[in-house]
């Protein structure tokens, strides 16, 4: 028995490693978010001191910096942070999910069910504020059942999943298309925060059924981190290793559909992040422990720095959706190739 | 070896049975068409009476009536036009890549032609019906070539997952490019609406007659490809086996299909799922032989596209519906409903 | 390893709207290794599969320890029972000691950390299946037959009495194959692991099995010892083949010649003539 005790301590440090490196790349993802944050705060049209950053956010008024400071940089920066991170959990929950790092809730019709819900809300019945909010994951929560209750034979195929997904996203694409259409007195920037999303105009008192929804739902999802990892390996053997698959497929998605409805009523659809934060934190941490924190962190750096760079890097003033959507459209198809040609999965 | 001459015999008699039924359901197929073209005259937000009607055909334009007509009369050869052009290039695309779900809307194809038109105008204030359309055709075709190459890499070729996939995939894409190119210009960021989203309202002559040499190219190309197109459904191997350069037929059998979509969305903008769900109704009801499916799904097309152009008249009066937006509502439970009748493997 | 008494009990269960499992009764031995053989879309599939859970009977039902599996709590289930299904899924990038880990989730709940007993399952399951120095290769760059292994050994890790394995040598070449055989042949001496596994190839089945269960269109046709199973009889009636039942020298255990239409030895023709005519 001497000689396995040494082999178990190498098995017990493997797992530390991992653990370690997982912790540490933790780390350094939200200090790229910390900094985003800072710099976004600070330099913009003007270059603001950080320590006058500081003094406004510690409540102090100082004339003019408050203003641009408190009003238009921090609601902005907050609301990219939260919905970023609700884009990523959602979006990397239902790769891992359905096995496939292109099955994303942008695809199969989730984004597109909340974004028509609160156009219709806004434009047609003249809502605004948390009614919104509610109406989007409201109906998020409809596709989400439709889509997966028209995909039920017997089972779930992930294949007949996205399929529908993809049909029933284009449906509702039509459906906004058209309500927008339709209202002629609509400014071209709504339209163009509810076709690609957008942190234009934030105010602070939408941040708060985005945190809501993070500490709810993101709490949630982040308890079934192990089902989750099991599901990866396959439905047989994750129903063989005692997780109840269909139970547990359907809280991941009322959890990811929750985050993701409500980040959409309030930004609109950014488009990609959902799609691409699971990708990019799948190879930023390669191996090294689950992806749920790190796909969240990389989505709220996605954003955050997406809105940036279309503010004030670019010739023109572009939406977040446009940046994130065109620039993100490179690295999107080199995931296709490399996805198609090894066959993986996240 | 009677039983071989007794089987072959029966096999015969049920061939020609078989081409007689399909000669009635085209010649059923024509009838609702006409029935179809004289809706879309009569029906609109205006009524007319049948003096106005005949008038009008005849050419005159006196009164609001006949007026109003003539205005429907280029709408309808549009949407005919392009009912088939959409009807026909979905089949060819099935049949290219083996695949139920294929259909220039899905497939991207139809954005990558806006694209293509929305950053010549804004870009390089392209402004002549031809610029338009080549610009048109030349981003269907690339659009297509990237996102069949994309989808057919890796393990099991191009399944109908991963061209869909990849279609939606791209269809994002480029329509955050679209946005991305057509927002700093104020001044045509007014029609983005049409860019997204196909139509055939404010047809006339001058819009249509540009584009005929090419929709006649590429009907021409795409229904003499139908021999070709039944090896290809053999499976690229076995195609092979018997004789057929896989390559070249896939290659020119897509060429009709881009030439008829790029030219389509060129004048009406991109719609969707038309491509897709003819060719599958086409199929229940004469087969797979690409000799019959070809012109039954132009035949089917326009018809269906006439009466979605008939239908977003009529339901949104006095506005009406783009009969882009008809179709994908039409169309997109008509895809999940074959989605559900396949057998898929688990992913 | 505690013994389990594990049967399927007047079972029919199917998919959509076919029925392929009719009435199906079995009883697996504890302790030894019962192989299941059929032609294809017999239900051997369907029965492994049934019987691990990952199909609900329409009637009948499949007893642990007398206790229907279907209203046992499914982790407490994956304690006692664990399956390899025919495609695995390994998520890209992982490594092996990582994968064999994952097999503790049955003995694992949400605020569990890692015990050391944890960490000596996974060392012994790499032992077992003599893995452990693959541990921190990612699977994706294994042969065949290391990742059928490294599979095992993930089923091993979670303890479980009762190993269902579908068709767990199919597409690995025949050296891998009895690799993989000759592992779980060593486990259930060591351990006293009950196996149950779907095999192709008639004549592994027959050399590697204590007992041996053939099924046609949904139903147990023969069941026992290979010597009782494998006959010419049960051959020509499951299959469709002629044979010719001899026993294997190496293994002193019956192996199954088949006798098509040509590459005969002359002796043998007439014999089967008559036999062809006599079906004709």
């Amino acid at each position: 028995m001497t000689e396995l005790a040494p082999t178990v301590d190498l098995i017990i440090n493997s797992r530390r490693r991992r653990a370690g490196r997982h912790a540490v790349l933790l780390a350094l993802l939200i200090a790229v978010v910390l900094a985003l944050f800072g710099i976004t705060l600070s330099v913009g049209q003007s270059f603001t001191p950080p320590v006058e950053v500081i003094r406004v956010l510690i409540g102090q008024d100082l004339p003019g910096t408050s203003f641009t400071v408190a009003q238009l940089r921090l609601p902005r920066a907050v609301l990219s942070i939260l919905a970023g991170m609700c884009f990523g959990l959602g979006g990397v929950a239902f790769q891992v999910m359905l096995r496939n790092p292109l099955a994303s809730p942008d695809i199969i019709g989730i984004t597109s069910g909340a974004g028509a819900a609160a156009v219709f809300a806004i434009v047609v019945l003249s809502m605004t504020g948390p009614m919104v909010s509610i109406l989007a994951v409201a109906a998020g929560l409809c596709v989400a059942v439709l889509v997966y209750g028209l995909s039920f034979r017997n089972g779930i195929a992930g294949t007949r999943l996205i399929l529908v997904g993809i049909g029933m996203s284009a449906m509702l694409q039509s459906v906004i298309a058209y309500i927008l259409s339709s209202a002629p007195a609509w400014s071209l920037q709504e339209a163009m925060r509810w076709l690609t999303g957008s942190v234009n105009g934030a105010q602070l008192s939408q941040a708060l059924p985005l945190f809501l929804a993070l500490v709810l739902f993101g709490g949630l999802l982040l308890s079934r981190t192990r089902d989750l990892e099991a599901l990866q390996l396959g439905d047989d053997t994750a129903a063989a290793l005692g997780v109840r698959v269909a139970t547990t497929r359907m809280l991941i998605i009322v959890c990811a559909v929750g985050m993701i409805a409500t980040a959409t009523a309030v930004t609109g659809p950014i488009a990609f992040v959902a799609f691409l934060a699971g990708p990019i934190a799948a190879r930023i941490v390669r191996g090294n422990g689950s992806l749920l924190l790190p796909s969240a962190l990389v989505g709220a750096i996605l954003v955050l720095a997406g809105d940036y760079v279309g503010q004030l890097l670019l010739p023109s003033r572009y939406p977040v959706g446009v940046v994130t959507g065109a620039l993100g459209a490179p690295y999107l198809i080199f995931l296709i190739v490399r996805v198609n040609r090894t066959g993986g999965s996240l | 070896m009677t039983g071989i001459h007794e089987t072959s015999d029966r096999r015969w008699v049920s061939a020609a049975r078989s081409n007689r039924v399909r000669s009635l359901w085209f010649a059923g197929l024509i009838v609702v068409l006409a029935l179809l073209l004289a809706l879309s005259v009569t029906i609109g937000t205006r009524n007319v009476d049948w003096s106005d009607i005949s008038a009008a055909l005849g050419g005159m334009q006196d009164t609001i009536g006949q007026a109003a007509i003539a205005l429907r009369i280029p709408r309808t050869v549009l949407a005919l036009l392009a009912g088939a052009s959409l009807g026909l290039a979905g089949a060819i695309m099935q049949g290219v890549t083996r695949n139920p779900l294929a259909d220039p809307g899905i497939l991207g194809v139809n954005m990558g032609a806006s694209l293509a038109v929305v950053t010549g105008v804004a870009w390089f204030g392209m402004s002549s019906a031809h610029a338009y359309i080549w610009t048109a055709i030349a981003g269907a075709g690339c659009t297509a070539v990237f996102v069949y190459t994309i989808g057919s890499l890796g393990r099991g070729g191009a399944t109908p997952l991963k061209l869909a996939l990849a279609g939606a995939a791209t269809s994002i894409a480029l329509a955050s490019l679209a946005i991305a190119v057509v927002l700093p210009r104020g001044d045509i960021a007014g029609g983005i609406q049409s860019w997204q989203i196909g139509g055939v309202g404010g047809a006339t002559y001058g819009r249509i007659v540009p584009v005929m040499p090419f929709l006649a190219a590429g009907f021409a190309i795409s229904l003499l490809s139908a021999r070709k197109l039944n090896s290809l459904a053999l499976g690229d191997e076995l195609a092979a086996g018997l004789g057929e350069r896989v390559a070249v037929a896939r290659a020119i059998a897509s060429l009709g299909a881009i030439l008829l979509c790029g030219a389509t969305t060129a004048v009406c903008g991109p719609i969707s799922f038309l491509g897709l769900v003819v060719p599958h109704l086409c199929r229940t009801l004469i087969g797979v032989d690409y000799r019959w499916l070809l012109p039954f799904s132009a035949v089917g097309g326009a018809g269906l596209l006439l009466g979605a152009d008939i239908l977003g008249r009529i339901v949104a009066r006095p506005g009406e519906i783009d009969v882009g937006i008809v179709t994908a509502l039409i169309g997109a439970p008509f895809f999940i409903w074959i989605v559900r009748r396949q057998r898929v493997r688990e992913l | 390893m505690t013994t389990h008494s594990f049967a399927a009990n007047r079972l029919s269960a199917g998919y959509d709207d076919r029925e392929i499992l009719q009435d199906l009764d079995l009883t697996i031995s504890p302790g030894k290794i019962t192989v299941i053989v059929g032609a294809n879309a017999c239900g051997k599939s369907t029965l492994l599969r049934t019987m691990s859970r990952l199909i609900f009977p329409r009637q009948g039902q499949v007893l642990l320890d007398g206790k229907s599996i279907h209203q046992t709590p499914s982790r407490k289930l994956a304690r006692t029972l664990g399956l390899l299904p025919q495609s695995p899924v390994a998520p890209e990038g992982i490594t092996v000691a990582d994968l064999v880990s994952r097999g503790r989730h049955p003995h694992q709940s949400l605020f569990s950390r890692w015990t050391r007993q944890d960490d000596e399952a996974v060392d012994s399951a790499l032992a077992a299946t003599k893995t452990f120095d693959l541990a921190e290769r990612p699977v994706d760059e294994l042969s065949g037959g290391q990742r059928q292994r490294v599979w095992i050994a993930m089923a091993l890790a979670q303890q479980t009495d009762i190993l269902l394995l579908d068709e767990p040598t199919t597409f690995l070449d025949i050296n891998h194959q009895i690799e993989v055989l000759d592992l779980l042949t060593d486990l259930n001496r060591a351990r006293g692991t009950t196996v149950v596994m779907v095999l192709h190839d008639l004549n592994l089945a027959a050399r590697y099995a204590d007992y041996l269960v053939a099924m046609t269109e949904g139903r147990v046709h023969a069941f026992g010892t290979p010597e009782d199973v494998l006959t010419e009889d049960m051959v020509r009636q499951v299959f469709g083949l002629e044979s010719r039942i001899i026993t294997d020298p190496i293994s002193a255990r019956p192996i199954m010649l088949p006798i098509g239409r040509h590459r005969m030895a002359s002796n043998e023709t007439a014999h089967v003539t008559e036999k062809e005519e006599k079906r004709l």
